[in-house]
């Protein structure tokens, strides 16, 4: 902490930023740099092209030392993007970083407003308004509050896999909670991945038993977070525990349940296998399903209907692993930080009905044809129709629910690729003609293009346009008994019918239906289509305006498996950073009571969320407690009394900033314009 | 430029609505950033005050900003479940619906003050918002409460006493 000198009469430093000419082409900076230097107080008033670069940095650590300055005003971009850059200059420059304020002329004004006056008066009038209000700043000192090393990562797909790991392996103790029976998420479900068509198995499958046997991780699978209080350094999560039936620390997945369960067939829809396979009422969702536990589905076991069945799958059970009176159990665990990797949500391909989906068998999501090529999916491999055909020719339609004003608008990323990936494998199961039907093939990417390439070359034919409908309706001899795809072929200008045996849909991804819940439980944004809001879109790509709260992967929107890793890394580095630092500073904005002033009439008490307000009957005054004070400032601004002060925000600073922004406002058109009107 | 003769500028400027706003920290002033990056141009008569929440909006700073010559108040606060700190927003808005009746027996029409619930995301929001209340406020034409004191001292203290309002305004400035 510098000193907390500048009391005493203010001696301000303004400075305007060109920000290149991203300020300067809308706001006249050297008019308002001169207006500045016209306000009380001021003592040095410059414009500099690039504030936040070193050289302008420099310049108000020299001025401060110079001039002498106890007071420095910035107008350049956001606070939230650039405050915390000044502040350490200030600092740098032996000045309490809090006699700091940042104007913002570029957000709020160059980038919005288009008339240049107009915008150098506004520029004008909130360079006024930071110059009243420094007068009122206070040296203040920033608390410091320790960090619980733990981390909560909520979800178990292949960006919380990754995350676990990398934290886990620095030595921090991990909570990894995931909602389904296993972890893998959707990666597991793939046969293999694009460009390098590595087998997605062999290359997820030991990350998930190195997450299992890791002595710093704690897997908690079936569970789900149903509660977070706290702060970052101190979070307090509520884990539910979901019944599997099946006593997780007994269960060694031997399977003789499955065998020995009363329905000899399994008549039940696969949810991993997307239902193209069937499985018991008590099942592992798949062969190398971590942890190796089964679990029982009470929706269709037999004793939770009737209470009546035999229970063979128990007698089965040597270890006494079944339990069909679990209930829910609730955990509460502590952390530090919390990242989520809580995955995405294949799109309906039942909104885009034109496509047929659920009306012709022989439609499938890409989803579906991963699980049909992948060797331990339902098929063991091979690729073929509804009704046990092996396709002569197959047609994969691009941007399902993507890039589609009826749906959804954003592109989905993976489609192009993935696409491209299933005509390879399709071609090579079953020696088809693969149809790609796209709007624009999409491969940026390391070795995506040369992908795109290869598939080119292997004879995949590719028809530029967006398809119109799918139908069976056959017109020609050729079309009978298969679907046909009606599709304009931009690049010859002439509609065309491809008739097909198996259509594959490139459903897009979509934010999870729960994204909303999820979002309101960790106190973080969505950004418009739902997907997770992100604190800043280049610069702090994991951050939410959470802090402590970190995301990764596909909850934050459509990515592949490399950006997810890559993510994940970076999730788990800004974990370990603030872990590492073993304290976090706060922004002391907190509230005290000003207690000779306090009238003891207690309606503060009740609006604080956080109860940090306490009434000490000794003396009939509230009480703050500042450790547990987040500095909404609700309490400062019900007080009659006005005995409540927030930091930073206090109201002599906000009045000033009132004052300034208004100066002669109403007197621009007060008595004159409204004799005028009486002279009409 | 001596404020004697900013006034006098001023004076002969074609009027244009001034508008204050509160944003919150979280949401709003987020999404104000968020217009502002993706370029969405909207009307520049908006000042906003960045606070942290708009549970801090005091309906004094709502009354101060309409003292000082504002011609409308506008605040952000995050939608109704989504507030940062749990539920300064639905304090805001007790106070909210309490001032504005309060405002109306003022003679100040509601449109002048409003409150948006305005999420992160919602850039465009903010450019909707901001053009639609610049446009009500001036179909409203100015609301000018400095200059309607100094009329109304006009008549009832004469013009001598007004000339000493005005040099103590211009004082203030100073």
């Amino acid at each position: 902490m510098s000193s907390t000198n500048g009391n005493g009469s203010p001696r301000i430093g303004f400075y305007v930023c060109h920000c290149g000419h991203n300020i300067a082409s809308v706001v006249n900076v050297e008019e308002v740099q001169k207006f500045v230097a016209t306000l009380p107080g001021v003592i040095v008033s410059r414009d500099y092209k690039y504030m936040c670069s070193d050289p302008g940095q420099e310049l108000i650590q020299n001025d401060i030392k110079e001039f002498k300055l106890n007071r420095i005003v910035v107008a350049s971009c956001s606070p939230l993007l650039h405050e915390h850059t000044f502040r350490v200059a200030a600092e740098k420059g032996g000045l309490n970083p809090y006699y700091f304020h940042m104007i913002n002329i570029r957000e709020n004004v160059s980038w919005v407003n288009t008339d240049k006056v107009m915008a150098t008066e506004k520029a004008k009038d909130l360079a006024r308004a930071g110059i009243q209000r420094v007068f009122f700043h206070k040296p203040l000192i920033k608390k410091e509050v320790p960090i619980n090393p733990a981390v909560m990562i909520v979800g178990g797909g292949i960006a919380g896999i990754h995350a676990a790991l990398t934290i886990a392996n620095a030595g921090k103790r991990v909570y990894l909670v995931e909602r389904e029976a296993t972890i893998g998420g959707h990666m597991a479900m793939f046969d293999k991945t694009f460009p390098t068509l590595d087998c997605a198995a062999c290359i997820l499958t030991p990350k998930m038993s190195a997450v299992k046997n890791n002595p710093n991780i704690t897997l908690w699978t079936y569970a789900e977070v149903e509660k977070v209080e706290g702060f970052v350094g101190s979070y307090k999560a509520t884990v539910r525990h979901k019944p599997r039936y099946i006593k997780e620390d007994l269960c060694v997945g031997c399977m003789d349940c499955i065998d020995a369960c009363i329905y000899k067939e399994a008549k039940y829809p696969d949810e991993f296998n997307q239902g193209l396979s069937m499985r018991k009422p008590v099942y592992i969702p798949f062969p190398q399903a971590t942890p190796q536990v089964v679990l029982v589905d009470p929706e269709t076991c037999i004793d939770f209907k009737s209470r009546r069945c035999k229970k063979t799958c128990i007698e089965a059970c040597d270890r006494d692993a079944i339990d069909l009176h679990q209930i829910d159990t609730y955990e509460e665990i502590e952390v530090g930080t919390i990242i989520l990797s809580t995955g995405f949500k294949p799109f309906d391909a039942k909104r885009a009905p034109q496509y047929g989906y659920g009306k012709h068998q022989n439609v499938f999501t890409a989803l579906e044809v991963e699980r049909l090529v992948n060797a331990s999916g339902p098929t063991n491999g091979e690729v073929l129709t509804r009704d046990g055909k092996k396709p002569k020719s197959v047609g994969i339609i691009h941007c399902v629910g993507s890039r589609d004003a009826k749906t959804n608008k954003w592109c989905s990323r993976v489609c192009c690729m993935y696409s491209l990936k299933l005509a390879h494998l399709i071609k090579e199961h079953t020696d088809a003609e693969v149809y790609n039907f796209y709007i624009d093939m999409r491969t940026p990417g390391k070795g995506y293009e040369e992908f795109y390439d290869k598939l080119l070359k292997e004879g995949v034919h590719f028809i530029r346009g967006r398809v119109a409908e799918v139908t069976d309706w056959a017109l020609m001899p050729e079309e009978k008994d298969r679907l046909t795809i009606r599709v304009e072929d931009t690049l010859i200008g002439t509609v065309r019918r491809i008739p097909v045996d198996m259509v594959v849909l490139a459903t897009g991804l979509v934010p999870r239906d729960d994204a909303q819940e999820i979002r309101r439980m960790f106190n973080i944004s969505c950004s418009n289509e739902g997907f997770f809001l992100e604190r800043h879109p280049k610069l702090a790509p994991v951050s939410t305006f959470t802090d402590g709260i970190f995301i990764a992967g596909a909850c934050q929107g459509p990515k592949d498996i490399p950006d997810s890793v890559a993510q994940a890394g970076a999730a788990a580095a800004e974990a370990l950073s603030l872990i590492c630092a073993g304290k976090i500073e706060l922004e002391p904005n907190t509230a005290q009571i000003i207690e000779k002033d306090c009238s003891g009439c207690k309606s503060c008490i009740p609006l604080c969320p956080y109860s940090a307000i306490t009434f000490k009957d000794d003396i009939q005054k509230a009480y703050i407690n500042e450790a547990l004070c987040k500095g909404c400032g609700t309490c400062v601004a019900a007080c009659p009394s006005g005995s409540i002060i927030q930091n930073l925000f206090e109201d002599e600073e906000i009045f000033s900033e009132i004052d300034g922004l208004l100066k002669f406002a109403g007197l621009e058109t007060g008595a004159l314009c409204s004799t005028e009107m009486e002279v009409q | 430029m001596s404020a004697e003769t900013e006034i006098k500028v001023a004076e002969k400027k074609p009027w244009e609505p001034k508008i204050i706003a509160f944003f919150c920290n979280w949401c709003t002033y987020t999404a104000a950033d968020l217009a502002g990056v993706s370029r969405l141009k909207h009307a520049p008569n908006v000042r906003v005050i960045r606070i942290m929440c708009s549970g801090r909006v005091d309906p004094q700073f709502i009354l101060q900003a309409f003292a000082s010559g504002a011609d409308g108040v506008l605040i952000g606060g995050c939608h109704p479940g989504d507030c940062h700190y749990s539920e300064g927003n639905y304090k805001l808005l007790r106070r909210f619906r309490l001032l504005r009746r309060m405002l109306g027996s003022m003679g100040i029409e509601p449109d002048r003050c409003r409150l948006e619930w305005i999420s992160a995301s919602e850039g465009d929001k903010v450019k909707t918002v901001i053009n639609d209340m610049v446009e009500k406020v001036r179909n409203l034409g100015p609301l000018s409460i400095p200059g309607h004191l100094i009329e109304l001292s006009n008549k009832e203290l004469g013009i001598k006493e007004t000339e000493i309002l005005r040099e103590e305004a211009v004082a203030h400035a100073g």
